[in-house]
């Protein structure tokens, strides 16, 4: 039997087409792909992102841990700020991508994907010290991304503090109540979009999917979901992340420290110092057709890459992709993709199809 | 679902509606559905001779690639040239605009040997 999130019955009720996802009976789409992902760039779409684990970290011992253990420089946190970041292995791949949040110096809240979640966990013990501790909180919460160009002024409408809904920069973390539900906010999201990531009690969970359902959210589904990431030009572990793929081939070196020491770091240090062999580009299709994963890309007949991701763009009305190739190649470079045996021209283009205005 | 009492359909998804001895072939509604958004589908030229059950051309989806079957053997005639800028119309109307191919049927008898609307409809709630 795969897992549910407290928002499954929720989920069944509203009709949505579910699919087995990192194990969890998960929602794809409740109408379609492409009207959910033109709700969140026009309006506000939700997504439930439970299955994504929540982990707490707490100690004095925490920061220390934690930089050494995730490639961001943790010390420059804030109370309630947050950052985007890699759990490295050894050998100069990821374990998983991440998000650290600091509550204070003594208690931190990480974000993990659900797929790599039983692994992360184990990863984080095997280098846990005895002045750490580790709490999983996944089972007993819930987590909804609330995203698009209306999603502030929704949610602070909700809210028991618009104000400071409203004013939290983009990363920032935030305690309040939505739609009478305590919630642990965040301003981030997985769509390009302006929004908020909401932690809730799982038996809350249900009241606060209804409460936005009837303020005018839409539900989104895991297939919007990714073409929303992709146009934002967004990483996905399993697809241009891996624990044989350097995350400075996918252009994170923003989030990969050069001044502490951390798992693996000499291996990035020898990476920038030799040259990144490779790197991920945009793929734009001069057609329709989605750019399928795995598939080969050639400029002039020559073999430049692989794709990693491809999805059906709304906004754009073309197929887009991401491509790992060699580190020569630029944008504004025509290229071919053997789409099942047909060569589908288009072009390499900046992987941020989407940006917020 | 949508199943129309005047086409014949096959297992493997595709309906069939025959005048004289042209049979113009789309997808069903029920296809669409599992399918999700139709963003693209390959056909065949005009001309082409397609044998029971060749593989005549693909539907590709914001979800999937699904291969399209031919019902009955014979000629391909015309091709709906529309679906390459409105392949929405396979999910918006898959008995209608959004038909894919017209075939000229070397024998219409072999029409009579699909799934009938009452066969086909009960074959989804399997």
């Amino acid at each position: 039997m795969p897992l549910v999130t407290p928002l499954h019955a929720a989920h069944l009720k509203m009709g949505a087409r579910m699919v087995e996802f990192a194990g969890y009976d998960m929602p794809v789409q409740y109408s379609s792909i492409i009207a959910e992902a033109k709700a969140v760039r026009e309006g506000a779409g939700m997504f439930d992102v439970s299955h994504m684990a929540r982990l707490t970290f707490t100690g004095t011992a925490t920061l220390a841990y934690l930089q050494s253990c995730t490639t961001n420089d943790v010390d420059k946190l804030e109370d309630g700020h947050g950052q985007y970041s890699i759990l490295p292995n050894a050998q100069g791949g990821a374990v998983d991508d991440i998000i650290v949040y600091r509550v204070s110096t003594a208690e931190y809240r990480l974000v993990v994907n659900a797929d790599n979640h039983a692994k992360d966990v184990a990863h984080f013990r095997s280098l846990l010290p005895a002045a750490v501790e580790m709490i999983d909180n996944t089972d007993q919460t819930a987590m909804v991304a609330v995203q698009g160009p209306t999603a502030a002024a929704i949610v602070a409408s909700l809210s028991d503090n618009a104000t400071a809904v409203r004013d939290i920069p983009f990363f920032s973390i935030l305690d309040v109540q939505v739609a009478g539900v305590p919630c642990f906010a965040a301003r981030s999201g997985y769509t390009g979009e302006d929004g908020y990531e909401l932690v809730c009690s799982a038996q809350d969970a249900e009241k606060l999917w209804w409460a936005l359902s009837e303020a005018g959210v839409a539900a989104c589904g895991l297939g919007s979901r990714d073409t929303l990431r992709v146009e934002a030009g967004l990483p996905l572990y399993g697809h241009e992340l891996s624990d044989d793929m350097s995350p400075l081939w996918a252009g994170l070196g923003w989030v990969i420290s050069k001044t502490k020491d951390f798992v693996g770091s000499q291996h990035y240090a020898a990476e920038r110092e030799a040259g990144i062999r490779k790197k991920l580009l945009g793929i734009k299709m001069d057609g329709r057709r989605i750019p399928p994963i795995g598939a080969e890309v050639t400029v002039d007949g020559s073999v430049a890459g692989t794709v990693t991701s491809g999805v059906f763009s709304p906004m754009l009305g073309c197929g887009i992709g991401f491509a790992l190739v060699g580190s020569t190649y630029k944008v504004d470079t025509p290229c071919a993709v053997d789409v099942r045996g047909q060569q589908e021209t288009g072009c390499f283009v900046n992987k941020r199809f989407f940006k917020r205005a | 679902m949508n199943v129309p009492a005047d086409l014949k359909y096959t297992k493997s998804h595709e309906w069939v509606r025959l005048e004289g001895d042209t049979a113009t072939i789309g997808i069903t509604d029920h296809a669409q559905s599992e399918l999700g958004d139709v963003v693209y589908v390959d056909l065949p030229t005009p001309g082409r001779a397609l044998a029971l059950e060749e593989t005549f051309g693909t539907v590709e989806s914001v979800k999937t690639v699904s291969d399209l079957y031919a019902p009955v053997a014979g000629e391909v005639v015309e091709v709906n040239g529309s679906l390459n800028a409105q392949s929405e119309l396979v999910n918006t109307d898959p008995y209608g605009g959004g038909w894919m191919v017209k075939i000229m049927v070397a024998d219409t008898s072999a029409v009579d040997a699909l799934l009938s609307p009452e066969a086909y409809a009960a074959s989804l709630d399997d």
